[in-house]
């Protein structure tokens, strides 16, 4: 058995809404080993994101247990957090929230800022972060000069600056056209290949087709856990850009 | 985060919203720069006074005759006599404390050289006038005993007199007329420039008394050796009141006034200056204090943009929390912002100060004195104001929830 990354324990969230009793996670138990590539899946509102948030120490349970590589995260600080996920996690959101009018380049350094790695040695690894992601060549646009797909490639880079144990990301292609989103999807395999452990919240099955393994919530329950062959998002990619040359021929 | 890391991240948010950071600094721009001016214009009336009492000397009582010397045109009265040079003799010899005690005339007239022509003020005075007022020589000479004692028709003249009438040339062994007589020039005094009333101390000359007496202000004095004035040096400053009540004693007892008669008036000019000089620093001081006031609105302005940055940036406060930042770093990069806001406020307000300071020397003849404790002070005080009002906001940016923080709209 290859060695857990993150585990969750009888995990339950419960929001108090105006006197209203929501439980959005119910005794959720699961084991994300390394390497895995988990698509988490289900309806709106299934308690997707909150899972999320919990194993990315966003958010504490209200019950239950979360071990990060081995270690409780329950009763530690703000500040522990925040040292946590500095350590082992690395966010991709849906909106790629980039610092606006900041260089991609100091962007991706982000995450490094925060545990005082030195200068040099901070940009050497953003810089080669984003050549990983295939933007070696926009090191110093902001956002706003970048298309949609690029931000979240740098948004991805910045995930992996800190060579974090586990990537975490929330529906990455909900704001991509599809083409984009599968070029996404392509750099989150290519990085699994390379031994990352990634968990990808989506609601599309097309997408969630490109883990290896898909969780399946609804109304904060895990209904179902099952590991699959992945489809290829290069070969979908080649495929759609076949056919988009021949819409233009004809 | 180091602090040079701080201070840059702290630079880039100001940067991005620099309209908007210039406006917020204004009042701490404003507030600064209002205060240190009141300050520095404060110091300078201050120094001003400070040169005057030191060119009246702070030791110096004029004593006058009541009601009898006006340019010599009015006649003595009442029964008292006035002043005269053995009053001054008297109080040299008779009041230990007294340095020097010299009798002055002033007389009124034209001086004429050539075909220029000019009236300055014209004192009779012996040579004890040097030591009481503090004058010094430029060139020539101190009237002689002979001069002193004959009516000598000879004259010591002040800077402005040999401007006016002589130029570049050499004023000494030129004769003048003075009312039609021709007086030899035979000094010439340094000169002290303008008192801070803006008026030139230098506009007059120096006679023998006899000379002003008898050839100048003619027969309508009341006794041959009245004088209009004596100007009395004291020794030690901290003996001034002494002096002043054994003054007024051994007047009364030589004029024959009783104690509720008033013949003569004694008079401490340093003390009006100083007085005078009371009335404008508290004017100064409370107007230091509606700036400082300014200053503190400009505070509540930049806790206003800092309340409003803070939210704006909630979701960046929310990423930067993602990616590991802790609340006391967020605490800080918004601390540092504030403070560096007002730094930067304090330093443009300094600079304006000393451009309006440096405009108020030159073209509205004030004195301004930017003492470097003041700005030292008004620096750390902008700084200090970053830090009060910055820290609410502050505080609110660390306490915020890292989910709630990224999903804010
Ligand atoms: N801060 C909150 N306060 C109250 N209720 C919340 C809060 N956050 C989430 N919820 C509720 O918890 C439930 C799960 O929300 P969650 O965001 O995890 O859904 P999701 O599966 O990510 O949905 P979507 O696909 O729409 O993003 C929802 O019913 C939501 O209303
Ligand atoms: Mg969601």
């Amino acid at each position: 058995m290859s060695h857990t990354v993150v585990e969750t324990k009888a995990l339950e969230k419960h929001y108090q809404m105006g006197g209203q009793h929501l439980r959005a996670l119910k005794d959720i138990s699961i084991r994300i080993a390394e390497g895995d590539f988990v698509a988490v899946m289900g309806p709106s509102g299934s308690g997707k994101s909150t899972f999320m948030n919990m194993i990315g120490c966003l958010d504490a349970p209200s019950r239950g247990q979360i071990l990060l590589q081995g270690e409780a995260l329950t009763q530690l600080s703000a500040a522990a957090l925040a040292k946590v996920r500095n350590k082992y996690i690395g966010f991709v959101f849906q909106q790629f929230n980039l610092l606006p009018r900041t260089s991609a380049l100091d962007n991706v350094l982000l995450p490094l800022l925060y545990n005082n790695t030195p200068r040099d040695e901070a940009r050497a690894r953003a810089q080669a972060c984003l050549q990983l992601v295939g933007l070696g060549d926009r090191l110093d646009h902001q956002p706003s000069q970048l298309s949609g797909g690029q931000q979240q490639r740098v948004a991805i880079a910045r995930a992996l600056v800190n060579d974090p144990a586990l990537i975490l990301a929330d529906e990455p292609t909900g704001a991509l056209d599809t083409e984009t989103g599968l070029e996404v999807m392509q750099l989150l395999q290519q990085l699994h290949q390379q031994g990352k452990t990634i968990v990808l919240v989506t609601h599309e099955s097309d997408i969630a087709a490109f883990a290896n393994r898909q969780l399946l919530f609804k109304d904060g329950n895990l209904i179902s856990d099952r590991s699959s062959i992945p489809h290829s998002a290069a070969a979908e990619l080649a495929i759609l850009r076949q056919q988009r040359i021949k819409e233009v021929a004809v | 985060m180091n602090s040079l890391t701080l201070l840059q991240v702290a630079w880039v948010a100001l940067r991005v919203n620099l309209l908007r950071s210039i406006l917020t600094m204004l009042g701490i721009i404003i507030g600064v720069a209002a205060v240190i001016i009141m300050l520095a214009l404060g110091a300078g009336a201050r120094y001003d006074v400070d040169q005057q009492i030191k060119s009246l000397g702070g030791n110096v009582f004029v004593v006058f005759a009541r009601g009898r010397f006006m340019g010599g045109a009015r006649e003595a009265s009442g029964s008292s006599q006035g002043l005269t040079e053995m009053d001054a003799q008297a109080i040299e010899q008779q009041i230990p404390e007294v340095n020097v005690a010299t009798p002055t005339l002033r007389a009124s007239g034209q001086l004429i050289y050539g075909n220029l022509n000019w009236a300055p003020e014209i004192h009779g005075v012996d040579n004890k006038i040097y030591t009481a007022q503090s004058w010094e020589l430029a060139e020539g000479r101190s009237f002689s005993d002979t001069e002193l004692a004959s009516a000598g028709r000879v004259a010591v003249i002040g800077q402005t007199v040999k401007r006016e009438l002589f130029g570049a040339a050499d004023a000494l062994g030129q004769t003048v007329r003075v009312n039609k007589m021709p007086v030899t020039v035979i000094g010439v005094l340094k000169g002290k420039g303008q008192n801070t009333q803006g008026n030139d101390q230098d506009d007059l000359i120096f006679m023998p008394l006899d000379t002003v007496r008898k050839r100048i202000a003619g027969m309508t004095l009341s006794s041959p050796k009245a004088v209009r004035s004596i100007i009395v040096q004291v020794t030690d400053e901290r003996d001034m009141s002494i002096v002043e009540q054994q003054l007024d004693s051994l007047l009364r007892q030589r004029l024959r006034i009783s104690d509720n008669q008033s013949g003569f008036s004694i008079r401490n000019l340093a003390e009006m200056v100083e007085t005078r000089s009371q009335t404008m620093q508290i004017f100064n001081g409370l107007l230091a204090a509606v700036a400082s006031v300014s200053l503190l609105v400009g505070g509540i302005g930049i806790m206003n943009i800092m309340l409003v940055s803070v939210t704006e940036r909630t979701r960046e406060i929310g990423l930067r929390m993602a990616v590991g930042a802790e609340p006391r770093i967020i605490l800080k990069q918004f601390l540092v912002e504030a403070v560096l806001l007002c730094a930067m406020g304090g330093l443009i307000g300094l600079t304006l100060a000393v451009a309006v300071s440096l405009g108020l020397e030159h073209f509205a003849g004030f004195t301004a004195i930017i003492q470097p404790q003041v700005v030292v002070m008004s620096l750390g005080f902008s700084c200090l104001i970053g830090v009060f009002f910055g820290y609410y906001p502050a505080t609110k940016a660390a306490r915020m929830q890292p989910i709630e923080a990224l999903r804010f709209e």
